[in-house]
């Protein structure tokens, strides 16, 4: 993903840039940030989940939970950029759903949380 | 001075990596909310800006380096499952933290929580510095990205410090051992 520099003129140059690049990179985060704590809710609640998960057995579903998270994050982000890289978008919006997602991603990786939602 | 590789590698984790990362966080929010805040104009030199491009360039890396040695270094030793009848738990944290009640929160609580929430910081940092980076002193045209920029750059601190202090303790309560000795320094007895 080659991202737009403003190395050339640090003091400003950069303020005429769209903020789609930006928001891709945000709302990318967000998705990043629930799908982490999604998996790691599913993980725990379903053995099987747990098991597939497992892509190393010495660190366990861990190793699943976080290579997906990074993967969908990742492409996230590259095809919001493809989207977005030249547009203006509407960022109080996209703001609003990444920071959703950044919670999401803080109590779903919270075991009393988890434990709350599975009745534990 | 004698020190086994696990030891060692368990320290590069969490005070070459995790807490290098953690006391970068004061400079870094410093200067994101300098760049970010509108006000007078002010010029920053292009020296200025390769500080700032190598500043947080060094946090993503440090971030990234954390998590990976965690997860893929030293938490299987953390976890790992000690032969049916072994009496002595030390050599297998996990395992002697769930032995107790008094002992297996810090496994239930602690390290389920901080295992996945650690991952929050590096995702949320490079995000930060991909926007810092990208749109240098024009952030200040952009007041959504600005708070975009600074929250998620709080929950990064957030999310490392509670992975943090709950490395510290468990390391405290039942630590990593084994390896191969590192003798580091001979003394004369």
């Amino acid at each position: 993903m080659s991202a737009p520099s403003d190395s050339d003129n640090p003091n400003g140059s950069a303020a005429t840039l769209p903020n789609g690049p930006g928001a891709a990179a945000i709302l990318a985060a967000g998705v990043g940030s629930a799908m982490l704590g999604i998996l790691a809710l599913a993980s725990d609640a379903s053995p099987a989940i747990k098991s597939v998960l497992s892509f190393y057995s010495p660190a366990g579903a861990l190793s699943g939970v976080t290579t997906i998270a990074i993967v969908v994050w990742l492409v996230t982000w590259l095809l919001l950029f493809q989207l977005w890289r030249n547009k203006e978008v509407a960022l109080s919006r996209v703001n609003l759903a990444a920071l959703a997602m950044l919670g999401v991603g803080f109590l779903l990786t919270f075991p009393p949380f988890m434990d709350l939602l599975q009745g534990k | 001075m004698e020190i086994t590789s696990r030891d060692l590698l368990t320290v590069m984790h969490g005070m070459g990596f995790g807490a290098l990362f953690m006391l970068a966080f004061s400079g870094a929010l410093v200067e994101l909310y300098r760049v970010s805040t509108p006000g007078p104009p002010f010029s920053m030199s292009s020296r200025e800006h390769g500080l700032l491009r190598l500043y947080l360039g060094v946090m993503v890396v440090l971030a990234w380096l954390t998590v990976f040695s965690g997860a893929y270094l030293v938490y299987p030793w953390y976890r790992a499952t000690p032969p049916a009848g072994l009496t002595d738990l030390s050599g297998f944290p996990r395992a002697l933290l769930l032995s107790s009640p008094r002992t297996s929160e810090w496994h239930n609580l602690g390290m389920e929580w901080k295992e996945h929430v650690s991952w929050l910081a590096p995702i949320a940092m490079t995000m930060v510095a991909y926007v810092a980076l990208t749109y240098g002193r024009g952030i200040v045209q952009h007041r959504q990205l600005r708070i975009a920029v600074l929250t998620f750059a709080i929950a990064a601190f957030a999310a490392t410090g509670v992975a943090g202090a709950f490395g510290a303790f468990l390391n405290k309560i039942a630590p990593v051992h084994g390896g191969t000795p590192i003798t580091l320094m001979e003394g004369e007895r």
